[in-house]
């Protein structure tokens, strides 16, 4: 490598550690006498009730999310490519508003709109959050799988499956959700991301997730705050590895998707 | 009896007629291709039969029965691709054992039966390879081989060779054709390559503007195009335009002496159609052009291998010429020479319109 480019990898890579062993050595100061160096931070947090509860909400609410999803929009966008390709850059319009409204305009909104509804979807974080993330996630759904449609030829794949005598349920699920897989997965991702950091939508609608509970510790507990910042991010990564390591069993040799001849 | 009927079908798309009143009877084992530029209607004929479109008029009948209305997963059609239609998750065997799984068939006679099929089309050794460690003619291999496991009614295969090598082309158009004879199975075929097409076929189907211009075997239409524009598709033809005269056609002022013409009512305009094969080329040495002979300069040659093609051209002379490759030896580029028009074995068509111009395939 050359020495150049060597000297930028190494600027990049300070870029992003930094700031993470600065916050490990911070969370390593005895919240008491503020001295290193102990693993105190890292055990309250560890034997605190609030981090286990946040936390299993924001998972859950993170998988209840994909899988709303991935079922709302694969069909929809198998069936855009597939028959009303017109529709397409109207999708992609509609997709881009989650990203111009702002957050707290949007909860408000979704307040308002669903005020009145029963309370096991309104006041509970899998009915009226779940809700509000999905359509958070719909542009990161949409540019991710449409990427993945437009890499095959839905049209062939699917003609070609009907012709051998299958439902179009069948193709969706044996012959075109395998060919987008890796698609499928980032779309994952990035909703995995989304939900586990998502801080305006749930501290306006007053639900405890993992990152109202980071916060509440930040203004709290100095220290421990660090130790919380640290397993967080290696929460966040370990689930999308778990993801990773899912999606790959079955299809690991199949994901390479044939290009053009 | 006819085995599949096309009954005057009919598709529009806006204010494009893709077809016209299309009709075909094809006997059961019989071989179909639908020949044409890009455009005629052909891969549309094709796409009705297999159910993936339905026509604005018109019925499909297979055995007796009319699936025009029943969807593309109920009638056994076997479908083969112009190209990238293997599922790209599954390797060879398990795209061939597809349409068998779907049928609920049980594993032993699946895998028996998939065994066989990669045999017949000579992949036996590959059925481990996912599309992509496929060449692109083991691809079409393996897509027949898919098309043929559901033992389809029909067998429809659209412009399957398009996206292969030239070699490739001419050998599997002919391993299509074996097993088509082996299997006995009725086949539909689209292409734009007239050569492809009268290699395989049984019948050819010359369409134009979503209408049949011409069906019959590949013999009668080579030797007798019925219309200028078969006349225009089916092999190279040298077209001489002229007005019908006792005996003949006067071609440019020049009276050619053509049997066909005779019959004809004087000063119609017709289409005098010469094979350029049967074209005789002869040094001029000065000589008075005689009888059905035209004069002219060689101006290309282009070698084809055994014969080579002459283009000839002088006033009010434009013929093209296969003469043996020996022969063209002994005239050069620039060799004054004398092409002779046989009398009979001539096609004369009445030229009504001007001829469509023939487009290129992308």
């Amino acid at each position: 490598m050359a020495p150049s480019a060597f000297l930028w990898l190494l600027i990049a890579a300070a870029y992003f550690l930094i700031p993470l062993i600065a916050t490990f050595l911070f969370s390593l100061k005895s919240n008491q006498t503020g001295k290193c160096c102990t693993v105190s931070n890292y055990s309250w947090v560890i034997h605190n009730h609030g981090f286990w509860e946040s936390l299993k909400i924001s998972s859950l609410l993170a998988l209840e999310t994909i899988v709303i999803s991935l079922a709302l929009f694969v069909p929809t966008i198998y069936w855009v490519h597939l028959r009303v390709p017109r529709l397409r850059p109207v999708i992609a319009f509609l997709a881009l508003i989650p990203f111009v409204v702002p957050p707290i305009v949007m909860v408000v909104g979704l307040l308002r709109f669903f005020k009145g509804t029963p309370d096991w979807f309104y006041a509970k974080p899998w009915g009226f959050l779940a809700g509000a993330y999905v359509i958070l996630a719909f542009p990161y759904m949409f540019f991710s799988l449409d990427a993945g449609f437009r890499s095959i030829d839905v049209h062939t794949l699917t003609e070609a499956s009907q012709s051998l005598g299958a439902k179009w349920t069948t193709t969706l699920f044996k012959v075109i959700l395998p060919n987008i897989r890796a698609a499928a997965l980032a779309a994952s991702f990035l909703t995995l991301a989304i939900v586990m950091g998502e801080f305006t939508i749930a501290n306006l609608a007053a639900f405890n997730t993992f990152p109202i509970f980071i916060q509440y510790v930040n203004e709290s507990q100095g220290f421990p705050a660090g130790a919380l910042t640290l397993l967080s991010f290696g929460i966040t990564w370990a689930a999308m590895l778990s993801l990773l390591l899912v999606g790959r069993k079955r299809g690991a040799r199949s994901a390479v998707i044939a290009g053009g001849r | 009896m006819a085995y599949l009927e096309l009954q005057n079908l009919h598709r529009d798309f806006g204010t494009v007629k893709a077809l016209d009143g299309i009709e075909i009877q094809l006997g059961e084992g019989e071989f179909l291709s639908l020949l044409g530029p890009s455009g005629c209607g052909k891969t549309t004929a094709l796409r009705l039969v297999a159910g993936f479109d339905r026509p604005d008029e018109g019925r499909i009948v297979v055995d007796g029965k009319d699936i025009t209305s029943v969807s593309p997963n109920k009638r056994d059609m076997g479908m083969v691709f112009q190209a990238y239609s293997l599922f790209p998750n599954m390797t060879a065997r398990q795209n061939v054992e597809y349409g068998l799984k779907i049928r609920g068939r049980d594993k032993a006679d699946r895998r028996s039966r998939v065994s066989e099929l990669l045999e017949l089309v000579g992949l036996g050794h590959a059925g481990d390879r996912y599309p992509h460690q496929l060449s692109g003619g083991m691809q079409q291999r393996v897509a027949l081989a898919r098309a043929l496991a559901i033992e389809p009614r029909v067998l429809l295969l659209d412009e399957p060779l398009s996206a292969l090598d030239a070699k490739v082309r001419v050998q599997l158009r002919e391993e299509i054709r074996r097993i088509q004879l082996e299997l006995g199975i009725t086949t539909l075929y689209v292409t734009h390559d007239q050569e492809e097409a009268l290699s395989v076929s049984d019948h050819v189907a010359v369409m134009y503007g979503g209408r049949i211009e011409q069906m019959g075997s590949p013999a009668e239409m080579y030797s007798a195009p019925a219309t200028p524009f078969v006349a225009e598709f089916i092999g190279t033809m040298n077209r001489l335009e002229g007005t019908v005269v006792d005996g003949g056609v006067d071609h440019g002022g020049k009276k050619l002496t053509i049997e066909a013409a005779s019959g004809r009512p004087t000063g119609q305009r017709v289409l005098v159609l010469v094979r350029p094969e049967t074209v005789e080329v002869t040094p001029a040495n000065g000589a008075a052009a005689s009888g059905n002979t035209l004069v002219g300069d060689v101006v290309t040659q282009t070698f084809l291998g055994p014969v080579t093609r002459l283009k000839i051209l002088g006033t009010g002379v434009d013929v093209i010429a296969d003469v043996p490759t020996q022969t063209a030896l002994g005239l050069p580029v620039g060799t004054r020479v004398a092409a002779a028009l046989p009398a009979d074995g001539v096609r004369i068509l009445e030229l009504k319109e001007d001829l469509p111009e023939i487009s290129e395939e992308p």
